[in-house]
């Protein structure tokens, strides 16, 4: 038995090759040495002496990058930790996370950041960035020290979980995020229009009795920051869009030239409102699930380029956490264990998608929208790079889980298509049998 | 007909059939509640916990007179009173409440669902005594008894609702109810406090219409919702003065209404905004045989909920 984690040099054969930025799934051969991709051949089989990691019937893709992951470390423990929300991440088949500032303190000050990168260092299973606050403390006031953030290691800036009501606020930070080329990741939502909401408003929510956030709510959000993204040249990027309006503003701004970019979350791709009829807490989400429209423009808009890529706003929270009345319950569910899967299942063999462009939406795509290396298949790269059976069908289920947390409505579905592993700089990293 | 259901959450999910039978139980009851001795054995042997998670007056002590009527052993919590105080959450609660082997759990509770997700681990029966702004399936029955008592049919009558459609979970229930049972329905009041595409709430769906004398005219009944004061956190309307002018019924507007239209209201009353005083106390209002019929009907949904068969059990 060959222990492939301690192999310096060897060939990975057999597999189909998904290259996201040639747009092309093919048969080929990736040499790996010293943890990174040295050479790529386009054929199945190489003539070699080094060892050969056979992936006979899989596909090997760039390594997943998720650019909206709440790790909740430090000051959240009980709910995820970077060890575990990492290990969650390579069984998801990523190999890179982007953490958000919401943690308990709030990475607002250098120290945190270092803090979380040693952690990273010392506990994660992936390759960890960081989110600086854009505010301290998330108080939407106080602009954070951007440059000491970006000293100490910071990819990008976000408040996110809360939207910077205060437009002069928001216009310093775009500004100032600006001169030091960081993106800025915004949670849209009116704060006044939504304050108590439960789910979307609409004849569901008026059915349920609880009480909606409309979809107008998260637009004259986005318009806000759209407008103020190009008053400032910032780099604006627009996390888990879930309206069709919104999109169609994206959609305008992108036209105009404004540096926006925008995700779309697993959830918001596959699961509508009407599932709430079953009060279920774990589909507690904020943004809000929507009706079937909104469903149907984010998956259009996934094609025609208003979307850049899908992160998962994996929202790790305790069992006890949700285990209350439904008003109670925190929003989140987790994701990233499920996301390819999920939609692997319910857009790709559905023919809403096309295989090569969903693994775009995963590498190349959050790659480009924070400026991150990685999600490319090339000589040179780091070997971080994911094994996949596409045609593997499993039940996901509660013992299968590596995050800490459990808070997913998808326990018990059936899916096509598994995360056999991944390579992290050419060490292999699975614990699927 | 058997009433074979485990709990009572709303009217949604129920049959006219089932509906009708909780109805008929209840004008039995009603008769008990005329005699002397004002109690029968039909529940001896099962106990009830009134779990109140919000204030609440009248059915808190409606449902209290029912269990004692029908002879059941009652245990009370309030929020107020409890280990809730203490961090307690809902869940622990019920498990104790489940450990102490009650077997129907009466509860209201302010969030909306709240009775959905007790009767996920509970395996005491669960009746709802009003969640948030979803359902107050009990005070729809004792609406729909008394408006039975007075007409005998449903079918084809006319119910306007008057009111905060937005927060109340009674105007809800009754819209359920009632198109189930053949009524046509008609909500009326500020859009501030419509919900979103109210016009397709119950079978058959509602009308709405802003103008209240419009809204009234041709209703065999009104129904007129209490303007909750308390939970006015942003203004939906620019004062009570505005509102009684322009949504309350005075006798004036009750003009617009046959003679013969009835006058309902769940209470408490805030004379002078939603309703004046001479409507209140007037010949066309039936609030007082509401709060009765509310009695009645509460024994007979805690009697069909317990199997609706225990003294035969005994007796067998």
């Amino acid at each position: 038995m060959v222990n492939w984690k301690d192999k310096k040099e060897f060939w990975i054969t057999g597999a189909k090759l998904a290259d996201p930025e040639a747009g092309k799934i093919k048969a080929g051969s990736i040499l790996v040495q010293k943890g990174l991709i040295s050479e790529i051949q386009w054929q199945k089989k190489v003539e070699t002496e080094l060892p050969v990691f056979d992936c006979e019937g899989f596909l090997i893709a760039p390594g997943f990058i998720d650019i909206h992951t709440h790790l909740r470390e430090p000051g959240n423990e009980d709910k995820e930790t970077i060890a575990t929300g990492t290990a969650a991440a390579v069984a998801g088949g990523y190999t890179s996370i982007l953490c958000m500032a919401n943690t308990d303190p709030v990475i607002d000050d250098p120290s945190v950041v270092e803090y979380v990168n040693r952690r990273a260092q010392t506990d994660g299973n992936c390759r960890v960035y960081v989110t600086g606050a854009v505010t301290k403390g998330l108080d939407g006031e106080q602009i954070t020290e951007f440059f000491h953030l970006k000293k100490a290691g910071i990819v990008a800036l976000s408040d996110d979980g809360r939207y910077i009501a205060n437009s002069s606020v928001m216009r310093t930070a775009l500004e100032y995020a600006r001169m030091l080329d960081l993106p800025v990741i915004v949670h849209c939502e009116d704060p006044y229009l939504t304050d108590e909401s439960q789910m979307n408003e609409s004849y569901v929510s008026t059915r349920l009795g609880l009480k909606g956030a409309h979809a107008a709510s998260e637009e004259i959000a986005v318009a806000r920051d759209i407008r103020l993204a190009q008053l400032t040249g910032a780099r604006l990027h627009i996390a888990h869009v879930s309206t069709e309006g919104s999109l169609e503003l994206i959609k305008a701004a992108k036209k105009k030239g404004v540096a926006v970019t925008a995700e779309v979350s697993p959830h918001h791709l596959t699961l509508d409102e009407s599932l709430l009829e079953s009060y279920d807490r774990n589909l507690k989400v904020n943004p809000p699930l929507r009706g079937l429209s909104d469903i149907a423009a984010l998956r259009t808009a996934l094609n025609d380029g208003t979307i850049d890529c899908i992160a998962t706003d994996h929202a790790p929270h305790t069992e006890i956490d949700k285990q209350v009345e439904f008003n109670f319950a925190p929003p989140g569910m987790t994701g990233l264990e499920t996301s390819f899967a999920q939609l692997h299942t319910e857009l790709v063999l559905n023919g809403k998608f096309e295989l090569i462009d969903l693994i775009r939406m995963l590498t190349t795509g959050p790659a480009g929208v924070i400026g991150l290396s990685g999600g490319k298949l090339a000589a040179g790269v780091p070997a971080d790079l994911v094994l996949i059976d596409p045609k593997e069908e499993w039940v996901f289920k509660k013992e299968m889980i590596r995050s800490k947390a459990s808070n997913t409505p998808l326990i018990g579905k059936k899916f096509t298509g598994r995360i056999k592993g991944v390579f992290l700089e050419g060490r292999w990293c699975s614990d699927v049998s | 007909m058997q009433f074979n259901r485990k709990d009572l959450l709303g009217l949604e999910d129920l049959s006219a059939e089932h509906i009708k039978l909780i109805l008929d139980t209840g004008d039995n009851f009603k008769e008990v509640l005329s005699r002397k001795i004002k109690k029968v054995p039909a529940l001896r042997g099962v106990t009830i916990a009134n779990v109140f998670y919000e204030p609440s007056t009248r059915t808190r002590m409606s449902f209290e007179l029912a269990e004692k009527r029908l002879s059941a052993d009652i245990i009370n919590f309030s929020k107020a009173t409890s280990s809730v105080k203490k961090g307690e959450t809902l869940r622990d609660t019920l498990e104790n409440i489940k450990a102490m082997k009650v077997d129907i759990v009466v509860m209201r509770h302010g969030s909306s669902g709240a009775h959905k997700f007790a009767s996920e681990f509970l395996d005491a029966s669960i009746v709802n005594a009003g969640d948030g702004r979803h359902a107050h399936p009990t005070q729809a029955l004792l609406d729909m008894m008394t408006l039975r008592e007075h007409w005998g049919t449903f079918n084809g009558k006319r119910v306007t609702i008057i009111g905060d459609i937005l927060h109340s979970r009674v105007a809800r229930s009754n819209i359920w109810g009632l198109t189930k049972m053949g009524a046509k329905v008609t909500v009326c009041g500020p859009p501030t406090m419509m919900p979103v595409d109210v016009e397709r709430l119950g079978e058959g769906g509602v009308r709405l219409e802003y103008d209240l004398r419009k809204a009234i005219e041709g209703a065999d009944a009104i129904n007129i919702l209490r303007i909750q004061l308390e939970r006015q956190k942003n203004s939906l309307f620019p004062s009570s003065r505005e509102y009684f002018e322009v949504f309350g019924v005075s006798s004036e507007v009750l003009k617009a209404a046959p003679p013969d239209c009835i006058v309902m209201h769940p209470g408490p009353i805030n004379r002078g905004v939603e309703i004046a005083q001479e409507v209140a106390d007037g010949k066309q209002a039936v609030i007082l045989p509401q709060v009765t019929n509310g009695v009645a009907v509460r024994m007979a949904v805690l009697f069909l909920i317990a199997g609706g068969k225990v003294e035969e059990d005994e007796n067998s």
